[in-house]
């Protein structure tokens, strides 16, 4: 029988180390809403949304109250629109249309935010997608709960970098029409490389072809709990460093299978997967930084940064796997800037550069995320980043994503106000040298030799 | 059976056991173990329940305990034993 020091653990991480439950997404099929007439595509859509997910926030914020459990966001994902809104749209501003749809039917259902305002691009893009993808500026402008991502490459097919060079152009526009709120379009847009389709985290949700009608996915976090378990451990070797994240991971991971079983019982939806990752918050104490700290670096960002990163990502990995039957997602340590006190305190000192952060990603999930830079940088410099991000995906066979905001108006060393989960954050030098002759080029790099691996 | 744990946190007091085992008996609550320590004068209880005859709704319950523990100056704190048991137990 479970005892007085079990119930306490797990209390005292809840009430002292931030251990919750970051989102219950539940990813809904949107593509029998697909119709030739504008009109009937944005009813069905409203429909199918309000319809499946008229239970999800009442049915989390129950679990959250029986288990004193927080669960932190109730979100929706969708199937990428460019393919729902494909026969309908003829313009980039039918698009906003389904995008403001879409907007009243999470607002109507009461969640946090909707993701798969998308397109996947991998290898081409249809006009449907290049429509849908022009329309994301004004989609983010006339918008507050959309949450769009193009995915624009992958191992299996290369890189498409037209799109690569348009995105570049897209997050610029976004942060112009956003500029009165800091450019925060661009907090919501995320461009990604090997993009699962059953992520629950946003930006990058959306809801793949390859899943069922609906279902429900759940996003743990915890980077409290693990900085809180090896402070016990301070000092010791990497045997007993690593044992001790595995056995927190494996605790945080249960509490997400139990709400993630829980919810798809009450509302008679399938449950798919589990995300493994550490998710920090803006909270003190709530950081992966801290743990990167923990573990012995002076601030993230000192040499030793990415093998401690990557231990700490794998061994997540090796806990969270057994404690849960189905995991999927990004699964690995988030490292947003604004969204971890410790990031920013350790770009505000000069210890992390947007160079390390690449590195960085390398070995986690999921990429450059959160970062905020200059208003006036170039948009083929933009499209540079994600060609080199997405280039890191494809070669390593993972998801890694840009989620950067050229902020307007703003020079390195302003800090930008996002608000929220989404945090505050530092404006970053960007390398200023010139890219747009090889962004220029057009066409696609194509995929990677899978031998002769080096 | 569905088990139920209570936690008690507090600053020690008298009648904290008492206050809470009469509002359990109340509605019909069965008390299946308590254990109990005193850590640096501060009072820490658990209790695991049984809350299958009880009539009242859980979400009511955690409300009305919480409000019972805030009137005696302690937390109160009410969960489903399986949280605990899928965390502590492979």
């Amino acid at each position: 029988m479970i005892n007085i020091f079990e119930v306490n653990e797990t209390n005292a991480m809840i009430e002292k180390e931030n251990l919750d439950v970051r989102t219950i997404t539940l990813g809904i099929n949107l593509l029998d809403c697909a119709d030739s007439d504008l009109e009937v595509v944005n009813e069905k859509i409203y429909e199918k949304i309000v319809r499946i997910a008229s239970k999800l926030v009442e049915t989390g914020a129950a679990i959250e109250k029986e288990y004193g459990i927080p669960i932190v966001n109730k979100r929706i994902s969708i199937t990428p629109i460019s393919l729902v809104g494909g026969a309908a749209c003829k313009t980039p501003e039918d698009y906003v249309t389904i995008a403001k749809t879409l907007d009243r039917a999470a607002k109507k259902v009461g969640v946090n935010f909707i993701g798969g305002y998308s397109a996947i691009v991998s290898k081409g893009m249809t006009k449907s997608d290049e429509l849908l993808i022009r329309s994301i500026p004004m989609a983010m402008k006339s918008t507050d709960l959309i949450c769009s991502s193009v995915n624009v490459g992958s191992t299996k097919t290369g890189i498409n970098m037209d799109a690569v060079k348009l995105l570049g152009e897209i997050i610029k526009e976004t942060a112009k029409l956003t500029s009165d709120k800091d450019s925060l379009g661009c907090a919501k847009l995320v461009v990604l490389c090997n993009a699962p389709d059953d992520n629950p985290f946003m930006a990058g949700a959306f809801h793949g072809v390859s899943e069922d009608d609906a279902i429900i996915n759940v996003g743990v976090s915890g980077p409290g709990v693990v900085k809180y378990a090896l402070e016990q451990v301070r000092g010791e070797n990497f045997e007993v460093l690593c044992e001790t994240i595995k056995k927190t991971a494996f605790k945080i991971t249960r509490v997400g299978q139990l709400v993630a079983q829980e919810a798809s019982r009450r509302m008679g939806i399938p449950f798919g997967i589990i995300d493994l990752s550490l998710a920090p918050t803006p909270a003190v104490g709530d950081s992966v930084a801290e743990i990167l700290e923990e573990i012995g670096l002076e601030r993230a960002g000192a040499p030793g940064t990415t093998a401690a990163l990557a231990m700490l990502n794998d061994q997540v990995k090796k806990g969270g796997v057994m404690a849960s039957s189905y995991v999927g997602g990004l699964s690995g340590a988030f490292i947003p800037v604004s969204e971890d006190q410790g990031m920013i305190d350790a770009v505000v000192e000069g210890a992390l550069t947007l160079e390390k952060l690449e590195a960085m990603t390398c070995v986690c999930s999921v990429g450059l995320d959160m970062i905020a830079i200059p208003g006036d940088t170039l948009a083929s410099t933009i499209s540079g980043i994600i060609a080199d991000e997405a280039a890191i995906g494809m070669i390593n066979q993972k998801t890694t994503a840009v989620r950067i905001i050229p902020v307007e108006g703003k020079k390195v060393g302003d800090t930008v106000e996002f608000g929220g989960l989404l945090g505050y954050a530092p404006v970053m030098p960007v390398n200023s040298f010139d890219c747009s002759k090889f962004i220029n080029r057009g066409g696609r790099i194509p995929a990677p030799i899978h031998s002769f691996k080096n | 059976m569905k088990k139920t744990i209570i936690t008690v946190i507090g600053k020690d007091t008298v009648g904290i056991i008492a206050k809470v085992c009469t509002y359990l008996a109340d509605n019909g609550v069965n008390i299946l173990d308590i254990s109990q320590t005193i850590v640096q004068e501060y009072f820490n209880m658990m209790m695991i329940v049984d809350t299958n005859n009880s009539n009242k709704a859980f979400a009511d319950m955690c409300d009305e305990l919480e409000i019972l523990g805030e009137s005696i100056g302690v937390k109160i704190k009410c969960q489903r034993e399986d949280i605990f048991n899928k965390m502590h137990r492979i």
